[in-house]
């Protein structure tokens, strides 16, 4: 960088770098050997997108099994594998690479570095991925079958009584969070030491602030996930007997590991769409994020919290009262800094200017619906109540309320806010608005009569069910069919987006901020060869 | 229009506010189930509540505050008095809900002083009730039949919430609940109770119910099991005192008699028409979950017994197997589980049907050395 001539027009400058070198190889060997940060972030995205198509297929499945009582498609063997495998692809193959996605074309623009700090190590971190996945669905046609325990994968179902291709799971499993440490690691050094001058740790966007945070839950969750898979490894074909009390194990052991995994994990897969939609309200509202400071501090205690939450996951496993208190409690806080962040947007929106386009629209819904999984989340951490609701439809609901129209809906918000500076034209508003109300729609009939289905006592991973809950799921099934092809709308658009149409400006949106909204649309290879300069 | 969205409204809340069984948790028939009832319903009224201060504003704010109105953006934003007002209130009102939460989650957890305890064991897939204080008990599965559930016949009212034999308890004792496992993690849930316990091998879990009304009340398993975890419910008869009583009693008889019958199995054969035929029956009840009616197994997770090397040869290896089971693997022990005499069936038709030709006559006597050795 030192080598750069001094430009005073950034513009020029940018062409000029770009000029120099722009000598990216054509075609495959140019996706395969990329250490560039924006093809890195479309291979992410791209992938996420690809395994949201996949593991929404499975959803179908599901869906269409549990369309009328009775068996009529698949067994019920088939049946619990589609549930594990629909989990495992939608968190750790749709969800996470989706907001690294984000992270790798977003952090370096908005802190106006040229880069991600470790670009090679960057290339890695997404090129295992596809191998991890490959691995788990080749693992679905071994014979007995591939994961059949849930995305859970509770001992002993997923040692002694698992099928044979469990240590495929395993292999799997750990190359999927090697990739997602890599990930972290090279986001949390980006953030600490390419900031443009002059850019303190408070000044930072709201986006890059919630993956600095998610970055460092990743590093201390994912490891953890790791032991556990490699002792269900060794229990199941070394003898041990971590999780068998037969040897002296435990196979609660199991879930204190597993959920001191899981429980961060579900922040890791929300807190980057806190951070997209503190960036999408303001911009469309007009108006300053009303609590900057206030919103750094919810979101780092939400996460310091998620440590200490887990066992929540585990009221009837036989705790000790004392431990059931303790988890209802600190459990229940979490709502505490969850609503300072939604009474913030709240108030960024009022007295705002507010207009609705697309990324607008799905945040203004992500903060309704992720809001309503909040509340059955706090329903779920009192105690007593989740001795009934544990296990039923109402936590499937409570799940994907958070997941789908909380991490999905966010990261949809997210997508159609910087296409156009990623692609240089502005999507078609019409299909866009479509995808969005058909979406809403569907989503909604989907998940809200699982609380209905829950609380009437439908278990959960049950292939068929009892009569009286027969009305609700032909409801469901069709809103899960309704969902699923509404989300061809959108790689429609997408397409449509990255061919052509209206030119996208520097700024599409007026009242967006931030870095990546001086340079040019499209973001042209390399930016901020020398840093911007920070207001 | 407004006028038709708050009727509607109103219809939906009146119709979850009364419609207290079908789409709502129980009210259950236990003091707890009803504590836990009304705490559920002041959550999520109260949680409405909040809902509908929140998104009003915000509705509110997205019809005035809109630029297509024309307004323009007021730039006020950081006060620390409104975070620390929005930081406070929910911390109270999460603190109201905390002390009636905890206060019925000590007496959920108290086990103390029960008249009567049970044993609840659970295995693929199916219940073991034992009743402590007696010295009895029996298994309860499944008694839907296959051809309900693969469609082929009309399905009842109770399909797949319905067993061959109920747990039987009386009204007003309190019932305290051993609860475990024998192979994979399940959960005893009678939602009616507000009872859900995990079932955890080699570790034994406690839980307690005192049932106020007579009835049959039906639950289901919640932890995911295997293959059949959907089909391992749970049905509990709940009866007056002086019918338990009665119903203790003759079960009490008809186990002596059992026994007496099992010495008389020892002395008389069965034909091999009689074994087939009773084989097959516990075949199809016990085993064919796992390998399959057809015998075929499912490759990669259940071996086949057709033609299998255990089904065809030494026929002391393979009644060992079934007696005792196979330790570490999903084959459990049957000894305990079924008569000499069904032992003596179910192994006869493995030696005999799907073309395993063997002309093996197992007999009850034969079962019976292994099994005390
Ligand atoms: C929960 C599933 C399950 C059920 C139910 C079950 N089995 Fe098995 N069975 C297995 C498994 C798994 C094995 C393989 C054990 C091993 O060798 O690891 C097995 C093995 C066997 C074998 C030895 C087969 C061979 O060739 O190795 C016989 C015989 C057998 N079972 C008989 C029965 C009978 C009789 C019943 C019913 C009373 C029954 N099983 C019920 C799971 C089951
Ligand atoms: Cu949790
Ligand atoms: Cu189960």
């Amino acid at each position: 960088m030192s080598t750069l001539v001094k430009n005073n027009n950034k513009k020029a400058d940018i062409d000029d770098f770009d000029h120099a070198h722009d000598e990216k190889p054509r075609g495959i060997m140019r996706w395969l050997l990329t250490t560039n940060h924006k093809d890195i972030g479309t291979l992410y995205l791209g992938f996420s997108l690809l395994m949201f198509f996949v593991g929404g297929a499975m959803a179908m499945v599901i869906r269409a099994e549990l369309f009328q009582p009775g068996m009529q498609i698949v067994d019920p063997n088939f049946f619990n594998q589609m549930t594990t495998v629909h989990g495992l692809i939608m968190v750790f193959g749709a969800v996470m690479p989706a907001f690294v996605g984000l992270a790798n074309w977003m952090v370096p623009l908005m802190i106006g570095a040229p880069d991600m700090a470790l670009p090679r190590l960057n290339n890695w971190s997404f090129w295992i991925l596809p191998a991890a996945f490959s691995v788990l669905i080749a693992s679905l046609f071994m014979p007995g079958g591939g994961p059949n325990f849930g995305w859970t994968f509770y001992a002993p179902l997923s040692t002694t009584y698992a099928p044979d291709s469990t240590a495929l799971f395993v292999f799997a499993v750990h190359i999927m969070g090697i990739s997602s440490i890599l990930g972290a690691i090279n986001i949390i050094v980006t953030i600490m030491n390419l900031r443009a001058p002059g850019m303190s740790y408070m000044k930072m966007p709201m986006f890059v602030w919630t993956w600095f945070i998610t970055a460092f839950l990743l590093i201390v969750a994912i490891p953890v996930l790791a032991a556990a898979v490699t002792m269900i490894l060794t229990d199941k074909y070394f003898a041990t007997s971590f999780f068998s009390a037969a040897g002296g194990g435990d196979p609660v052991l199991f879930q204190h590991i597993f959920w001191f995994f899981g429980h961060p994990e579900v922040y890791i897969m929300i807190l980057p769409s806190f951070g997209i939609i503190s960036t999408i309200i303001p911009a469309f509202s007009r108006k300053k994020l009303f609590g900057y400071s206030s919103m750094v501090y919810a979101t780092a205690s939400i996460a310091l919290l998620s440590f200490v939450v887990w066992a929540h996951h585990m009221f009837t496993t036989g705790m000790p009262l004392a431990a059931e208190l303790f988890f209802m409690y600190s459990t229940i806080l979490i709502a505490v800094p969850t609503g300072v962040k939604v009474f913030n947007w709240v108030a960024t929106m009022w007295r705002g200017a507010i207009s609705f386009e697309v990324p607008m629209l799905f945040a203004i819904a992500f903060i309704i619906l992720f809001t309503i999984g909040g509340f059955s989340g706090l329903m779920l951490g009192i105690t007593p109540l989740d001795f009934q609701y544990h296990d039923t439809y109402f936590v499937v609901a409570h799940f994907h309320y958070v997941l789908v129209t909380g991490a999905i809906f966010s990261i949809m918000a997210g997508a159609y806010f910087w296409l156009p500076k990623w692609t240089g034209y502005m999507y078609d508003e019409r299909l866009a608005k479509l995808h969005f109300w058909l979406s809403l729609i569907s989503v909604n009939i989907l998940f809200f009569p699982m609380h209905f289905l829950g609380l009437a006592g439908m278990p959960r991973r049950i292939p068929d069910y009892a009569l009286q809950f027969a009305d609700f799921n032909q409801l469901v099934s069709l809103g899960g069919f309704a969902f699923g092809i509404s989300q061809l709308l959108f790689v429609v658009v997408v397409v449509k987006c990255v061919r052509g149409g209206a030119k996208a400006q520097e700024k599409p949106w007026d009242g967006a901020e931030g870095f990546e909204w001086e340079l040019p649309s499209p973001v042209p290879y390399h930016t901020f060869s020398t840093p911007p300069k920070v207001k | 229009m407004y006028k038709i969205i708050i009727t509607f409204a109103l219809l939906v809340f009146s119709s979850i506010a009364t419609a207290q069984s079908d789409y709502n948790l129980p009210l259950g028939v236990t003091d707890i189930s009803q504590k836990v009832y009304n705490l559920h319903m002041t959550i999520f009224y109260v949680c409405i509540a909040i809902g509908l201060v929140v998104f009003g504003l915000m509705f509110f704010a997205m019809i005035k505050h809109r630029k297509s109105k024309g307004v323009k953006a007021a730039q006020f934003h950081e006060s620390t008095l409104i975070e620390i007002i929005w930081t406070v209130i929910p911390f109270f009102i999460l603190i109201a809900l905390a002390v009636p939460a905890t206060q019925t989650l000590i007496e959920m957890e108290d086990n103390s002083n029960a008249d009567i305890t049970i044993k609840i064991t659970g295995s693929q897939w199916k219940w073991h009730y034992e009743y402590f204080d007696h010295d009895f008990g029996f298994y309860s599965l499944l008694s839907t039949s296959p051809e309900q559930i693969a469609n082929t016949k009309e399905k009842g009212v109770n399909y797949l919430l319905e067993v061959d034999k109920p747990l039987v308890l009386p009204i007003n004792k309190k019932v305290r609940f051993l609860v475990t496992a024998d192979d994979v993690i399940h959960s005893w849930w009678v939602p009616a109770f507000a009872v859900k316990q995990d079932a955890n091998p080699g570790f034994i879990n406690e839980a307690w119910t005192r049932i106020n009304e007579p009835g049959v009340y039906r639950g289901q398993c919640a932890e995911l099991c295997g293959k059949d975890h959907g089909f391992m419910p749970i049905v509990v008869e709940v009866l007056p005192e002086k019918e338990y009583q009665q119903w203790l009693d003759s079960q009490l008889s008809s186990v002596l008699l059992a026994k007496e019958k099992e010495q008389q199995d020892l002395n008389s054969g069965m034909t091999m028409e009689e074994a087939m035929t009773l084989g097959e029956q516990v075949y199809l009840s016990l085993c064919a979950a796992c390998h399959m009616p057809s015998g075929e197994g499912i490759p990669g997770a259940f071996p086949a017994l057709k033609n299998s090397k255990i089904a065809l040869g030494d026929v002391k290896k393979h009644i060992d197997i079934v007696v005792n089971g196979v330790e570490k693997s999903a084959m459990q022990a049957y000894g305990q589980q079924l008569s000499l005499k069904k032992l003596a069936a179910v192994i006869t038709y493995e030696r005999n049907a799907w073309g395993n030709n063997t002309g093996d006559l197992v007999q009850a006597n034969d079962v019976q050395q292994p099994a005390n050795k």
